[in-house]
């Protein structure tokens, strides 16, 4: 039980149906030449109306006006595709896209983190379910043999290879991946199980049919083992959702964003990374999109978190033209490293660590809004302090006392003088960076109580500025 | 009210007044004034709750009466957080105080509105140890919103309010009124006690 083979029999479906409100509404996928559209695939409202796969568009409007037809977009569903590949890539480093419409995935190495199988099988149909792709699982010895195994079973995990070949050999040829003309051919000799055709000698099927069936044949029982394509993730993550109608309204787009940003999650948990900046690119009419770049200080792939920032930025967004498409572009993936967790929290009710907090306040305030505070080794008052995270070393405290409040800029000061406390205190410095200082600093108490730290230019005798308080 | 709550619990969340006054524990956020302790009857701040502070001016001992208790915070690795300050707080005055910088955060919010909001949210997350916040004009609502915010994050909450406000009634569980002239703090209320009748004391260093 080495591959499981992952199905999606309704890949390209599921793909579009998930971008949708209302998935249980009647939709078809159509394909084909302008002249003759055909159905590729209906959704199960639309068979409860009598659609079928294969049916031309004009019998099924016949039948039924009451549906959706969306164009069949193979770029997209292998677009889905690589998304589920990038998915799976979270439980194995070894997974094939290599089969249309099916994922292989090696497991053998992750059963002992994630196993044993029956939890990990139930854990990879949870998440398959709740990302809206329809599914059949098959753990077989074999990639080969699981890929053919999951045509015609579901939930099967064959743990050796003896109970492998049984299981192949009661395959029917029709559905042992073989070409059309070649099952045909077997069913007319009367071979109808695969065990049938595994037991003819290796020159006869050698002389009869063409060289691949053998090679196939091989691979599926493990005698031959074909080296598959593994998937290697993007490097980006570009994700987009087309509406079919114009929104106006930013609550509508609560739903594809959310869809948006559990992708990104999927896809960050899948290759282990975080996000540290992505774009969400509102597409109107006839018009440049809206940007709405989502910044975060540091790295985060939790699917709420994201849904979160990007919902409170989006709602600053201003005077919203309609909106044809949502688009979500993250280049910058950097390595994720989980916040540190104490095995004892001190403060059990500690339901919000501060880098998430810290997170909000800046998606509603402003990307400025917070900041620490450092102490810098400067004698001019404006450039000794610093509104960022403490790093480095910290300077000596001044010999002389500094106030608690300091004025943005300095003001005339207005209040009456009771007395000069200390001072002055000659600050002169920067000539060489521009900010030239030359001012004599006293303390002062001021008529109504409280203490005034003021300047006037040195060596004059000025009226005082008021530039900060000794609260 | 279905809940059985311990006599003892309320007597010592000062939620019961009781007449005769009754040996309390010593309380566990000290104000550095021992002189201010020994009047509260939590023997300090009262724990998660909201504190008002009145100063008559602004530079009038505000600072000076936080400062010792900010020095603790953050040197037992706790973070403060200061929601929209009137004034730039000056770094090497703040350190020189004792505060270690590196727990000290600041955030700056364009309306009084969003700084109710920051504020709460920080006080209510649980990651903050203190929340020093300055609502020039809050009602009963918003400063009970902050009370009860205080509560579930427990944390110490200081709203630093004009001293019209005196006034009207508040929520917060302890209001103290600083005096520039002369320099005195007057306790306005205390939950679980009397508030002392004689003003305190507070001259600058």
């Amino acid at each position: 039980m080495r591959w499981i083979c992952i199905l999606l029999p309704h890949l390209a479906l599921d793909g579009v149906l998930r971008s949708r409100a209302d998935p249980a509404a009647p939709l078809v996928l159509v394909g084909g030449p302008a002249q003759r559209r055909v159905l590729l695939a209906a959704n199960p409202a639309a068979r409860a109306r009598g659609l079928r796969a294969g049916q031309p568009l004009a019998a099924a409007q016949a039948i039924s006006r009451d549906f959706v037809a969306i164009d069949h977009d193979p770029a997209e569903a292998a677009g889905w595709h690589r998304f589920l590949g990038a998915w799976a890539y979270g439980f194995s480093s070894q997974v094939s896209l290599q089969y249309p419409g099916a994922l292989l995935v090696e497991i053998g190495a992750s059963l002992s983190l994630l196993g044993p199988w029956p939890r990990l099988e139930a854990r990879l149909r949870r998440e398959l379910t709740a990302l809206g792709f329809r599914h059949r699982i098959v753990a077989a010895p074999q990639p080969a043999a699981a890929r053919v195994l999951a045509n015609a079973h579901d939930g099967l995990a064959l743990p050796g290879v003896e109970a492998m070949r049984r299981a192949l050999a009661q395959m029917p040829v029709e559905r042992a991946g073989l070409p059309r003309e070649v099952a045909t051919a077997c069913a007319r000799m009367g071979l109808v199980r695969l065990g049938q055709v595994l037991a003819l000698p290796r020159e006869s099927i050698a002389r009869r049919f063409p060289a691949e069936v053998l090679r196939h044949l091989d691979a599926v029982t493990g005698d031959r083992v074909p080296a598959l394509e593994s998937y290697a993730p993007p490097d980006r993550f570009d994700a987009r959702i087309e509406f079919g109608f114009e929104v106006t309204a930013t609550p509508a787009l609560a739903f594809p964003l959310k869809r948006l940003t559990a992708d990104l999650a999927a896809f960050l948990a899948g290759r282990d990374g975080g996000v540290q900046r992505f774009v969400l690119q509102l597409e109107h009419a006839g018009a440049a999109a809206t940007e709405v770049p989502v910044g975060l200080l540091s790295t985060e792939r939790d699917a709420a978190m994201l849904l979160e920032m990007a919902r409170v930025r989006l709602e600053r967004v201003p005077a919203l033209a309609p909106v044809q498409a949502l688009r979500l572009v993250a280049h910058e993936l950097p390595a994720f490293v989980p916040a540190h967790r104490e095995l004892f929290d001190e403060r059990p009710q500690q339901t919000l660590p501060w880098p998430q907090l810290r997170e909000r306040l800046r998606a509603r305030l402003g990307d400025a809004a917070v900041h620490g505070l450092r102490s810098r080794a400067d004698h001019r008052p404006e450039r000794a302090w610093q509104p960022e995270d403490e790093a480095g070393r910290t300077p000596p405290a001044a010999a002389s006392p500094r106030p608690g409040w300091l004025l943005a800029r300095p003001l005339p000061l207005r209040e009456a003088v009771a007395a000069i406390l200390a001072g002055p205190e000659r600050i002169e410095s920067g000539w060489w960076d521009g900010g030239d200082v030359r001012r004599d600093y006293y303390r002062v108490a001021t008529a109504a109580g409280p203490q005034a730290w003021a300047w006037r230019p040195a060596g004059e005798d000025g009226p005082l500025m008021l530039h900060g308080w000794f609260a | 009210m279905g809940a059985v709550v311990a006599l003892d619990a309320l007597l010592h969340e000062r939620r019961v007044w009781r007449g005769q006054p009754a040996s309390l524990p010593a309380g566990r956020q000290p104000t550095g004034y021992p002189a201010l302790d020994a009047v509260l009857p939590a023997h300090g701040w009262p724990e998660a709750a909201m504190t008002e502070v009145l100063p008559a001016a602004d530079g009038c001992g505000e600072l000076r009466l936080v400062w010792p208790t900010l020095a603790r915070l953050t040197q037992a690795g706790g973070r403060v957080v200061l929601v929209a300050p009137p004034y730039v707080p000056f770094a090497p005055a703040w350190q020189a105080a004792g505060v270690v910088l590196r727990q000290v955060q600041v955030v700056q919010a364009a309306t009084p509105r969003d700084a109710l909001w920051a504020a709460e949210q920080c006080l209510r997350s649980g990651s903050c140890a203190a929340v020093l916040g300055w609502p020039a004009q809050a009602d009963d609502r918003a400063l009970r919103r902050v009370q009860l915010a205080a509560e579930t994050g427990q944390a110490l909450a200081f709203a630093f309010r004009p001293p019209a406000a005196a006034c009207n009634p508040s929520p917060a569980a302890l209001r103290i009124a600083i005096d520039a002239r002369p320099a005195q703090l007057r306790v306005l209320k205390c939950r679980g006690g009397n508030a002392p009748a004689q003003p305190l004391p507070f001259a600058p260093a």
